[in-house]
């Protein structure tokens, strides 16, 4: 079905989750009143990104009040919301939620903890160890968190598992700059957002936050991707922003006749080969 | 064209947003920052001027007895053109009465208490007007060491330190900072007719390129010669970087505790904001 997507480009404050909730509570009505069917927030909306020991203190059960009134509010809008979930043996994860019609319709742990350069989440979080599809409203959805986006497996495991909507939420810091029109790390993430778009035949709805938080910038520039590659709506670049964009049923099956790329992949040969792979590593 | 070049435009978004929200979301609205007449503190003074408002921004130009009188002019000039309020609190009296009681002290010690005393002085006006202290220092002088520890590199916050000096040449081109300042030789007008460059031995475009290779890149050394660059040059700066490296951490603290603040005592400053 044809729908609007609404994609908050917020600036979440450090360790407020009170403050980041009402911050998102207003997204989710404007979304409302704009029409869109669903609203989709950045990683760690919830918390804000550089939380380092405060983790602990920000994270959240599925049964929170918190959770349970994004929920609630699901009823009206469909929302993806980036979060610190805390689970009952004590383990802490950078999740994310797809809460569908008052719901939890999915819950995706981020996967790939990246712990270089100025990232340092492995120290703090449990890894993810789940790819999987979801039904939704709007056809088969596979959700990611940010680093997870950078490796190819995650989103092609997800358009495999019949994902025809590709969903990430990032906090992603911007840095690189030279000479060139834009920072390093947006040309880098717009480039993989189009690939990986055309590549797996399939919509990519990427936001990012924005914001500063000890120095370190968000560079926002959300964006809705067509299932060719073709960027069909982007937010701002360093400012926040509420893209909204209207996804086309029409363009999916359009592009699924033209470039079967998904169709023709060999699941067998992958897994042949993966498996010879797997095994000689072993030896 | 050189790989410091930079994009001015997309730089000066970045740090306006930086100084205005660094500013705003703990509270306050004003910044405070001293003003030599050099590049540096003039390109600060004009970021800072564009993110808070001139009315927002403090400067105190605080020359000694032997600084350059141009300095003190150059300083004006800055401030007049931006309409910020600023005012002028020489340092000689503060600075001379201390080293009557130490007459044989060196250049050195006498530049660094120039330094911190001036420190003091942003420190006492940031708590006069609720204003955060802007620093100064560029990356170029940061790895090098090339500043007073608690003196010109303390801050509450410093919009320029992650940019090379060549690269504060070009953003202050971009930001309008006067002509004469940009086109005069950087000096720390310790005395009368000094030059950064003539101290240091080397000029900063020569160094930025070396640097910029071997922090940012991360070339080894024998990428570092095969790309054209001195041995004796490379091992110099290497060890400047590494000499100095204590001035860019906070103080070494022994450890007994589970949790010892900066080691496993680990929030962000903007914890909370």
């Amino acid at each position: 079905m044809d729908f609007t997507v609404a994609l908050a480009q917020i600036k979440p404050k450090l360790g407020c989750v009170a403050d980041n909730l009402a911050m998102i509570e207003e997204a989710v009505a404007q979304g409302i009143r704009e029409g869109a069917g669903l609203v989709v927030f950045p990683e760690l909306a919830l918390t804000g990104y550089f939380l380092k020991d405060l983790v602990p203190e920000v994270a959240l059960s599925l049964d929170s009040p918190e959770i349970r009134r994004l929920a609630e509010l699901s009823r009206q809008i469909s929302i993806a919301v980036g979060f610190v979930e805390v689970t009952s043996d004590f383990l802490f994860f950078n999740s994310a939620l797809y809460l569908e019609d008052g719901a939890i319709r999915h819950l995706h742990r981020k996967v790939y903890l990246p712990t270089y350069g100025l990232f340092d989440e492995q120290r703090y979080l449990a890894r993810g160890e789940r790819l999987r599809a979801f039904d939704t409203r709007f056809g088969r959805i596979g959700m990611l968190i940010c680093e997870d986006m950078w490796h190819l497996s995650a989103p092609y495991i997800l358009a495999m598992d019949g994902a025809t909507t590709l969903i990430c939420l990032s906090s992603s810091p911007g840095r690189g700059l030279s000479a060139g029109e834009s920072l390093g790390s947006t040309s880098a993430w717009q480039r993989l957002t189009s690939t990986t778009a055309m590549f797996l035949n399939s919509r990519v709805l990427y936001c990012n936050r924005v914001g500063y938080e000890d120095g370190v910038n968000f560079w926002g520039g959300s964006e809705s991707v067509d299932p060719s590659g073709s960027v069909t709506a982007r937010g701002k670049i360093l400012e926040e922003d509420f893209v909204l964009a209207r996804i086309e049923e029409g363009a999916l099956r359009r592009e699924r006749i033209f470039s079967p790329m998904m169709r023709d992949e060999n699941l067998f040969v992958t897994m042949k080969e993966l498996r010879r792979i797997e095994k000689e590593r072993d030896c | 064209m050189s790989s410091l070049t930079v994009n001015t435009k997309l730089l000066r978004k970045i740090l306006v947003g930086f100084i205005r929200e660094e500013v705003t979301k703990v509270g306050l609205c004003r910044a405070v920052l001293g003003l030599s007449g050099g590049i540096d503190s003039a390109l600060v003074v004009y970021l800072a001027a564009e993110a808070l408002g001139p009315e927002n921004v403090h400067a105190c130009i605080m020359p000694y007895r032997t600084s350059n009188p141009e300095s003190e002019a150059h300083a004006r000039l800055a401030a007049g053109e931006l309409g910020i309020n600023f005012e002028v609190i020489e340092i000689t009296e503060m600075v001379d009465a201390y080293f009557e009681l130490f007459p044989d002290a060196d250049n050195m010690r006498r530049g660094n208490k120039m330094a911190r005393e001036r420190m003091t002085i942003l420190y006492d006006h940031s708590a006069a007007h609720s204003a955060l202290v802007l620093g100064t220092s560029n990356k170029t002088e940061l790895l090098l060491g090339y500043g007073t520890l608690f003196g010109d590199m303390a801050s509450a916050l410093n919009p320029i330190g992650d940019i090379y000096k060549s690269q504060v040449w070009q953003l202050s081109e971009e930001m309008g900072v006067p002509r004469v300042i940009i086109d005069k030789k950087p000096s720390a007008d310790l005395w009368a007719g000094q030059t950064d460059e003539q101290e240091l031995g080397f000029s900063y475009r020569e160094v930025d390129e070396l640097l910029f290779r071997m922090v940012d890149l991360r070339c080894n050394r024998e990428e570092l010669i095969a790309a054209g660059f001195a041995p004796e040059f490379i091992d110099l700066i290497y060890g400047k970087v590494q000499s100095s490296h204590f001035k860019r951490r906070l103080p070494v603290i022994a450890k007994v505790s589970n949790r010892t603040i900066d080691r496993d005592f680990r929030y962000s400053r903007d914890w909370g904001k």
